[in-house]
């Protein structure tokens, strides 16, 4: 059975991981590198990582960073920010990204979807879209210039699907950073108007808002860029939160299907007893 | 286990190259060559055709370097173990309908077609799925059973159930993994699988004296 995604959306500005809230406040976190070897050590489904700083200065992929997180992880590894060319999407793959997201080459450049599809394929081709409301109405957003388009998110996924797009990630400018949870309706609009996968992203602040989003709409994969980075084996925990109410992949040793949390998804603390048990128990590390 | 087995990742423009090689090396390899060179190949114990890309471009790309010929010779002729991951898998088939009719290498007979599912299997089919394996050798020895491994692609591999290893389900049974004698397939990403993933490769690697 095909299982949903967890996937870890890492926001890099300046070559170092932030924390981005409204995509106005940008947090410093650390090392893309560090980040990708824990994320994929705890068992991620996936990882997004996102230079929101090289369109607008108007520089290309870093591909030496590339080069550098994708040998921390054996997971996917999408690629986003200042793609502008096929020839910068060769290189990347040759970095060791698997896809590649394109957000504002989507908005201004919609040739270059059709054109990358047709050279890697529509399942290599993610589009990126930030939503912002106005008017009371959902519409597409430009984080370089700060403005909004007049066309809703859906309708640009349906026009951006047509012309070759394999996945969408749905963003919410309002809920980034909020821990607000999810905009399911959104979310939902989107799912609607597409039959291609897509991701939501923007507002989670634990395992609940991704079982809230599996429930109430159709997306494939969940996404969370902020509170990965912010407890020891944050990626398991959500997964184990998650797993009691969806079937989800946990394949990492340490599952924590025996442990019970609290309403915030957080660890609760196990028996004393129970503490002194585990102290003698030997793990052997596997050698494949 | 042979860490110095020379394993050649053959580079035609559209592989995820460097993912490969980043899982063999974490394996322990050091032989590892990112090539399209005849020589190199010629020298190979092993060899992997990656893949991420439309097929057309893919063969299009394989024949312009004459690539075809030479894997031809290395893999038909002196029985070279090959391991062709995701499009390099689709590539072992007589052709796929991926932007029009297109030929393939004809090493394992069957057609690559578009999947055509019902309303709630999205298309692309991307994402971990369970993977049941009915032939264990080379390529499931060392594999947990029905383990996750990472599919990303619109177009699967229809072909006959000999030649067939092991099976994954998106509303219909579909080829995860294919062979025909010392050439093996896998639709899903083993590089980017985590454990499961190199344990494949590693069950690969293993198989060949």
């Amino acid at each position: 059975m095909l299982k949903k995604r967890i996937i870890a959306n890492l926001v890099v500005r300046n070559g170092i991981v932030v924390q981005s809230i409204h995509f106005k406040k940008f947090l410093p976190i650390g090392e893309p590198a560090i980040a990708v070897d824990f994320l994929n050590q705890w068992g991620i489904d996936e990882i997004i990582l996102t230079d929101i700083n090289a369109n607008i200065l108007g520089n290309p992929p870093d591909f030496k960073l590339i080069r550098k997180v994708s040998s921390k992880g054996y997971v996917p590894l999408t690629v986003g920010g200042g793609i502008t060319q096929i020839d910068q999407i060769k290189e990347l793959m040759h970095s060791g990204a698997d896809k590649i997201s394109l957000n504002r080459g989507a908005i201004h450049n919609p040739d270059l979807i059709t054109k990358a599809a047709s050279v890697f394929g529509s399942q290599c081709i993610i589009i990126s879209i930030d939503a912002k409301m106005e008017d009371n109405e959902y519409k597409v957003y430009d984080y370089a210039t700060k403005k909004t388009l007049n066309i809703s998110p859906a309708q640009f996924a349906k026009q951006r699907e047509e012309m070759g797009a394999g996945e969408i990630l749905i963003n919410s400018v309002e809920r980034d950073g909020s821990y607000k949870g999810y905009d399911i309706n959104l979310i939902q609009s989107v799912c609607d108007a597409v039959s291609i996968p897509v991701i939501c992203l923007g507002g989670a602040k634990n395992a609940k808002d991704m079982i809230d989003v599996f429930k109430k709409t159709r997306v494939t994969a969940a996404a969370a860029s902020n509170f990965f980075h912010f407890s020891e084996h944050s990626v398991i925990t959500t997964k184990a939160g998650i797993l009691k109410h969806h079937n989800i992949r946990i394949d990492t040793y340490a599952d924590y299907q025996e442990n019970t949390f609290n309403e915030d998804f957080r660890l609760k603390k196990k028996e004393d007893a129970e503490l002194e048990k585990m102290l003698f128990l030997k793990i052997e590390k596997e050698i494949i | 286990m042979n860490l110095k087995q020379k394993i050649i990742i053959i580079d035609y423009g559209v592989g995820n190259t460097h993912s490969v090689s980043n899982a063999l090396f974490f394996l322990g390899y050091r032989h590892i060559k990112i090539s399209a060179n005849e020589t190199d190949i010629k020298n190979a114990d092993a060899i992997i055709l990656p893949g991420v890309g439309a097929f057309d471009e893919a063969i299009k790309n394989l024949k312009a370097r004459n690539l075809d010929i030479l894997l031809n010779e290395q893999v038909k002729t002196r029985k070279k173990p090959l391991l062709g991951i995701c499009v390099g898998m689709q590539l072992l088939a007589e052709g796929s309908e991926e932007n029009g009719w297109h030929e393939g290498l004809g090493w394992i007979s069957g057609k690559v077609k578009r999947l055509h599912l019902a309303n709630q299997f999205a298309v692309p089919h991307v994402g971990w799925n369970n993977v049941t394996s009915s032939v264990q050798k080379p390529l499931f020895m060392n594999t947990i059973p029905d383990g996750h491994y990472y599919f990303d692609h619109s177009y699967y591999f229809d072909c006959p159930e000999k030649n067939i290893s092991a099976f994954f389900k998106y509303g219909i049974k579909i080829a995860a993994a294919v062979q025909h004698e010392n050439i093996c397939g896998v639709q899903f990403h083993p590089e980017k699988s985590q454990t499961n993933g190199l344990r494949l490769f590693r069950s690969f690697l293993n198989s060949i004296s």
